[in-house]
């Protein structure tokens, strides 16, 4: 799978309240949480998404909560996947259960805000089509792969059951 | 080659002799948990898989804890979507307003959860579990899904990392302070996908209460799981629930990723300013943070011995005028045991608000949320931007004594000042 955007840069410890702030928890359709997104940090945010482009963060990007209102958020705002330099546990399990792509990348300090990559998830390489640089990332160990290639885990459970049956 | 209690008991309930840091595991729960705000997905999410049935009704809780009583008319739409569904699947532990308590004290004061557990919870401070001596761990609402369907989680077993504290604590220091000097001397991702496991004298000393406090922020650094060995106190606090509880020591020879070591007996309180966990000072150093609200209560210091402290603080004196003092018990239990006791009416007195049990303030959610250039002082367990209302407003944390002395003098004051 191929994916081809524009960079929107965050720092590092961006946390689940920054993502979608607890107020908009009383909705749980990804669309409306994503009107709200990264609201309380940077509130033009969601103007700027056009739909595809991916967020490159620091470290720890979603700590805090368990909200999966936070990846649907994302999802829903017109984020197409998520790289950074490494991802909160929740948030992780989260964004794989639910089916946003992102990968972790060590040096994501050398993509700046507003670059064009186009990343294979595959493979995990990431070319920054504006630096003209390539970048090899780490893609998901197998059992993940396997979450991911089924659209969630909810369709991967369906398909398990299938097995079994 | 020995193993930590983490290792074992995910071996032992993904039906398997050994497991290692790294590994993907399937594993078997012993109990799961939901919320109003992370259950409607997760019920959204079972009824797309077909099934018609939960797992076992008895394993599962649901409590509306976070906008409950409802705060507004979304939030009754939420908190109903776990009633209709509780009922439909005959689901035991479900906890409507009037039994319902904050789901973090709730769980282990009712005995639903044991030493020797594997729990998940779809909210990320589930980790506090952790301190009864079981694996217990924050997911999110489609992994609850997946759990109500086969009572299972997928795992990646976390390496483990040790947390030796010694010495002895001073006078108005307790589990919360050990946790915020943790996380400020580690950093909100130090222990990035661990288990943390705290140990030594200090802990032994601490009660239960205390070790809630702990365990409640392993997340805050991060963390998987914060787990600490059941001993003599921990069988005390279970002594009088029925099933049966499985004790786990980490073996002698069992690896960690690192061990720190801590003597903790110069330790002061500790604050956590504004906007993370990990960016803590002793309390001395702030010397003239005026605040508009002190909040004492919530899943990590809504306890009866968080009240208990507040209220020897507070008895006798008055809130600084113009501050607002909210204090929120845990539990219906909770709460009633403060009003037998006397220490509701010493916060009335002292011209605070006594509230039902919720999470509300401490998410911004409703009961005591901040506006612009507002400071709160909260015992609650975040302070990220926004966390409390206002983007532009400030929060910082603390332990009940901090939070009751500072409500007193209108700034945030070392308790020993008074």
């Amino acid at each position: 799978m191929i994916i081809k955007g524009r960079v929107h840069k965050f720092g590092d410890d961006i946390n689940t309240d920054d993502i979608i702030g607890a107020k908009y928890l009383v909705s749980t359709d990804a669309k409306e949480l994503g009107k709200y997104c990264m609201e309380s940090i940077q509130p033009d945010f969601t103007q700027k998404v056009q739909p595809g482009d991916i967020i490159v963060a620091g470290k720890n990007f979603g700590c805090g909560s368990s909200r999966e209102h936070a990846p649907l958020a994302i999802k829903g705002c017109g984020i197409h996947a998520v790289v950074a330099r490494s991802f909160a546990a929740i948030f992780f399990r989260n964004a794989i259960n639910i089916g946003l792509p992102f990968l972790e990348m060590e040096t994501v300090d050398k993509i700046k805000d507003g670059d064009t990559l186009e990343i294979d998830l595959t493979s995990g390489i990431i070319k920054n089509l504006s630096q003209n640089e390539v970048y090899k990332t780490q893609a998901f160990p197998e059992f993940l792969q396997s979450i991911v290639s089924c659209g969630g885990l909810i369709n991967w459970i369906k398909a398990e059951k299938k097995k079994e049956e | 080659m020995g193993y930590t209690i983490a290792e074992k008991i995910l071996a032992a309930h993904a039906g398997k002799k050994e497991v290692w840091p790294g590994e993907f595991i399937d594993a078997k729960v012993d109990f799961a948990l939901g919320n109003d705000i992370t259950a409607p997905i997760a019920i959204a999410e079972f009824k797309k898989t077909g099934f018609d049935k939960v797992f076992d009704k008895n394993k599962i809780a649901l409590v509306p804890d976070h906008f409950a009583p409802a705060k507004d008319l979304k939030s009754a739409n939420q908190c109903k979507v776990l009633a209709d569904f509780a009922r439909e699947q005959k689901i035991k532990n479900y906890f409507e307003v009037g039994c319902m308590g904050i789901e973090h004290a709730l769980l282990p004061e009712m005995g639903l959860v044991l030493p020797g557990d594997l729990v998940i919870g779809a909210d990320s401070h589930t980790c506090t579990y952790g301190a009864l001596g079981c694996y217990s761990t924050g997911i999110g609402s489609t992994d609850l899904a997946r759990a109500f369907v086969d009572g299972k989680i997928w795992l990646k077993v976390p390496a483990s990392v040790k947390f030796v504290y010694k010495g002895k604590l001073n006078k108005w220091v307790g589990g919360k302070d050990l946790i915020l000097f943790t996380i400020g001397n580690i950093g909100v991702d130090g222990a990035l996908y661990k288990t943390m496991e705290f140990c030594g004298p200090v802990i032994s000393g601490l009660g239960m209460d205390d070790r809630f406090s702990m365990s409640n922020m392993a997340i805050e650094a991060g963390a998987r799981a914060g787990i600490i060995a059941a001993d003599k106190i921990t069988k005390a606090y279970i002594a009088h629930f029925k099933r049966k509880a499985k004790f786990y020591q980490s073996d002698p020879d069992a690896s960690y990723e690192k061990v720190y070591e801590w003597d903790v007996t110069n330790l002061e309180p500790v604050v956590a300013c504004p906007h993370l966990p990990s960016n803590t000072k002793p309390v001395s150093e702030l010397k003239d943070v005026k605040l508009d609200q002190v909040v004492i209560g919530s899943c990590t210091n809504g306890r009866i011995t968080d009240l208990r402290i507040a209220a020897k603080i507070l008895k006798g004196r008055k809130v600084k005028p113009g501050l607002r003092l909210i204090i929120f018990p845990a539990t219906q239990k909770i709460y009633l045991h403060a009003v037998k006791e006397g220490l509701a009416e010493i916060f009335v007195k002292a011209g605070g608000v006594f509230s039902t049990p919720t999470c509300g303030p401490c998410l911004g959610g409703h009961m005591g949320i901040i506006t612009e250039g507002e400071v709160c002082l909260a015992t609650t367990n975040r302070n990220f931007i926004g966390r409390m209302g206002s983007p532009k407003s400030f929060v910082y944390l603390s332990n009940p004594a901090v939070a009751a002395a500072s409500a007193v003098r209108g700034k945030i004051t070392h308790p020993g000042a008074l």
